[in-house]
């Protein structure tokens, strides 16, 4: 006979009706909120893929026994972790079942009548006793009306109440709590984010085609795009000549969304919107626009390459790699927008605007391997399998031959990074930010306090109660006394 | 390139850390001066050599000291206001900016807050923290006045900012009180107060106290966070992307909820919420400092 381990008065039903009871117990959701904010704490020492990806691969190279048990238990994408999303879905859980009942209780509340006044009034704060005097109810029940007070008249007693507005904006904050979850969460589930980086003179059509990167929220995908068209006429960025630090930075654009096209200006702080899509102007370089020629003159590629720059003057970085030369090409490039040399490290830049470009390379030739099905990165050339051939400069207009063919810089025209965001969820979690802000402040400032007035045989007694210790009770009662002795 | 304002809101400083050195020197003394032997010294009964304070001979001294302090607040925001014109932004972007504007913060949370409560007992330690901030800034942090960079030009950074720095101030003044409460229960355990502490208030009224100014600021506190994410929405495209500034000022609002419902639905008092209150206002210091110096993010600039 087998024997089974029995919980006969639980079962399964009641498991769960305990298992919700304690999860939505303030203690456990307050235990899970301290939860969250510990487990932020490694994501901000240890790099993280979202926000810093190059620091992460360093980070790799550098320790790579570490970083196999880091990515194990998520620690480079802590917010996007498992146990991460299980703490803020508990929490989410929690908040829901804790805060929902007792909404509705302290609706039910809010309606009902003050209590009623207790026997013993001599054992409250602010106790005071004094002769009896035929009006004085009258007139404790104008001075209530007129403090918009809520009354309950028992006859020889009135229990008075105010402040109800505290707990309204205390659940309204917690309320609010799940309404910015709920927002945030939607916004990672529906919403869509890319890169594109456009020449100017270019154009961004809004399809998954023209991106660098792209991901969308697991509930949506490709066809969510909202279809718009982005022409770049121009971008100007302006440096301060002092420090060299960016003052501004602005592009104008030709829009074409809904059959109707417009101008625009983007700048950092003004993205353009499209309904829940919105589009940030993120970082800006240069792009050197070459002639590739092969030996026999025939031209081989002609366009801008972006580069991309490593430092505030905008030395940059790149490769120009042309497949269709015989044999293929590559060169492995740094540009520079006004050229100086430094000892140590060769060529630099020493303002970032245009001044005095030069674009500086080593060419090589050999197979690229861009068909390999490997992929690789537009910004460097893998030259293990290839033989250099030639290492030169040039600045605009000028050429440079090699015995494989040459390369001419026609001109340099600047590039913008399009970020363009989709995130439905936001206004719900702005909306949310409000009213937890003005929740806050009534809960936080409000005073919920009563005041009790019995005449009885011998006098008229008086006595006041504030919940949570509020101040200014003493003072509101000494008014009161004031209005019933008349002295107002 | 120093502009004539910024060498002005130099000299506005360095004037400022006078004052504040002056009425450190004078809230020391009257102190100092309070302090009275007792009339009838016996030397055979020892228990009666409990000294006290006698404020009347000290009054004038004590008005010079809050005088000092309010002149320093004002040299100090004439300083900060001159740096901001030279720099034609708010004064933050940088960590001497954020540091003297921090001091003035602190310095007036203190100030206003001395006119609701006798808190003159605190004027030694806020002139004297005043001016090691103000020495620090101006002799490590020291940056010439440079343009914003344009990700910082928001009306919604001078909000979150703004918010942010006088709730820093608060929070700060809350983890003094916060202290002030634990050192002066460890005394009190060991036997009476000595006179030097006579004049600070109940333990009872210091936990009090410290629970108000972090209630008072909550929920500025949260608004600070609430107008950082809508200015990031406009300049970094997310509203929130746990960058570690970002992260940092989250753990701060979880610390400070922590303490609130530690004390409103627990019923915390004393000790462990003055240490919760510290822990609290330890994270709020620790974002302005960690991640500042030596964090990675979005948040750092323009070397420091
Ligand atoms: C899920 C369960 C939660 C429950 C049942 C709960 C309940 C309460 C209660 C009863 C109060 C005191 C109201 C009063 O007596 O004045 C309060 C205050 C407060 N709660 Fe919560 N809370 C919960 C979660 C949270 C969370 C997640 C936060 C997030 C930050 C939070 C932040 C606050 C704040 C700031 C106060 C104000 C404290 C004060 O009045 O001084 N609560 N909460």
């Amino acid at each position: 006979m087998s024997q089974e381990t029995e919980i006969p008065e639980l079962g399964f039903l009641g498991l769960a009706r305990y298992a919700w009871r304690q999860l939505t117990s303030m203690r456990t959701a307050l235990i899970l909120l301290m939860l969250m904010g510990v487990a932020a704490i490694p994501g901000s020492l240890i790099p993280q893929r979202i926000t810093n990806p190059m620091a992460v691969r360093d980070f790799i190279t550098q320790n790579p026994a570490l970083s196999l048990w880091y990515d194990r238990l998520s620690l480079f994408d802590v917010y996007g972790s498992p146990w991460f999303s299980a703490i803020y879905i508990l929490l989410f859980i929690s908040l829901i079942g804790c805060v929902l009942p007792r909404s509705l209780e302290h609706f039910k509340a809010m309606r009902a009548q003050p209590p009623a006044t207790p026997k013993n009034l001599a054992r409250l704060e602010e106790y005071q006793k004094f002769d009896t005097d035929s009006q004085v109810l009258d007139r404790a029940s104008t001075w209530f009306k007129q403090h918009r007070f809520r009354v309950l008249n028992e006859g020889q007693s009135l229990s008075a109440e105010k402040g109800y507005l505290r707990e309204t904006g205390n659940l309204l904050f917690h309320l609010s709590l799940i309404l910015i979850l709920i927002g945030v969460s939607f916004g990672s589930l529906f919403g869509m984010k890319g890169d594109a980086i456009v020449n100017v003179g270019e154009r961004f059509i809004n399809v998954p085609t023209s991106y660098d990167t792209l991901s969308f929220g697991k509930l949506t995908g490709e066809k969510s795009l909202t279809p718009f068209q982005i022409h770049v006429d121009k971008f100007v960025a302006q440096y301060d000549p002092a420090t060299n630090a960016p003052k501004d930075y602005t592009a104008w654009v030709t829009v074409t969304n809904d059959g109707v096209t417009r101008k625009e200006t983007i700048k950092v702080n003004e993205p353009l919107t499209f309904g829940n899509t919105r589009v940030y102007l993120q970082a800006n370089g240069y792009s050197p626009v070459v002639t590739v020629r092969d030996s026999k003159g025939d031209v081989a590629f002609q366009g801008p390459v972006p580069f991309l720059p490593q430092d505030g003057n905008l030395r940059s970085i790149g490769a120009i790699k042309v497949p269709d030369a015989i044999p293929q090409v590559g060169f492995v490039g740094s540009f520079v927008p006004t050229n100086s040399r430094s000892a140590g490290q060769g060529a630099i830049s020493i303002f970032p605007e245009l001044l005095d470009p030069k674009l500086l390379f080593s060419v090589w030739k050999g197979n690229l391997g861009l068909d390999s099905g490997v992929p690789q990165s537009v910004y460097r050339l893998d030259t293990t399998k290839l033989t250099k051939v030639g290492l030169g400069s040039v600045k605009p207009g000028e050429t440079f031959t090699y015995p494989e063919g040459s390369i001419t810089l026609e001109t340099v025209v600047p590039w913008i990074n399009l970020q363009v965001v989709e995130d439905p969820g936001k206004k719900y979690a702005l909306v949310g930010g409000i009213v937890a802000v003005l929740g806050l402040l009534s809960s936080l400032y409000g005073r919920r306090r009563r005041i009790w007035i019995r005449v009885t045989s011998d006098g008229v007694e008086v006595a006041g109660l504030a919940k949570n210790g509020a101040p200014g009770l003493e003072a509101e009662i000494k008014n009161f006394l004031a209005a019933l002795k008349g002295e107002k | 390139m120093q502009t004539t304002w910024a060498y002005t809101s130099n000299y506005f400083v360095y004037s400022a850390m006078a004052l504040f050195t002056i009425s450190f020197i004078a809230h020391a003394f009257e102190t100092a001066f309070a302090v009275r032997a007792p009339e009838v010294a016996d030397a055979t009964q020892g228990n009666l050599l409990v000294k006290t304070l006698d404020y009347k001979r000290t009054e004038k001294t004590a008005r010079i000291a809050t005088a000092m302090m309010i002149l320093g607040f004002l040299l100090l925001l004439a300083g900060v206001i001159c740096r901001g014109i030279s720099a034609k932004h708010v004064p933050w972007g940088n960590m001497y900016e954020f540091s003297i504007t921090g001091a003035l913060a602190f310095t007036g949370a203190y100030l206003a807050a001395l006119r609701k409560y006798d808190l003159r007992w605190l004027g030694v330690f806020v002139s004297f923290s005043v001016l090691i901030t103000l020495g620090t800034a101006i002799t490590l942090l020291y940056r010439n006045s440079a343009p914003l960079v344009p990700a910082l030009k928001s009306t919604w950074l001078v909000i979150h900012v703004t918010s942010a720095i006088i709730s820093g101030g608060v929070f700060l003044l809350a983890n003094v009180v916060a202290a002030s409460y634990l050192y002066l229960e460890r005394v009190e355990s060991r036997g009476p107060r000595p006179a030097w502490l006579q004049r600070v208030p109940s333990l009872e009224v210091l936990d009090q106290l410290s629970y108000r100014l972090v209630a008072f600021v909550f929920p500025l506190w949260t608004f600070a966070v609430i107008a950082g994410a809508i200015w990031a929405e406009s300049a970094w495209g997310r509203y929130w992307g746990w960058d570690p500034k970002e992260t940092w000022a989250f753990i701060t609002w979880v610390a400070y909820a922590a303490y609130l419902h530690a004390r409103v639905t627990v019923g915390w008092r004393g000790r462990r919420a003055a240490w919760l209150c510290i822990f609290a206002g330890s994270t709020f210091l620790f974002n302005y400092v960690y991640v500042n110096v030596w964090g990675t993010g979005k948040h750092t600039y323009s070397g420091l």
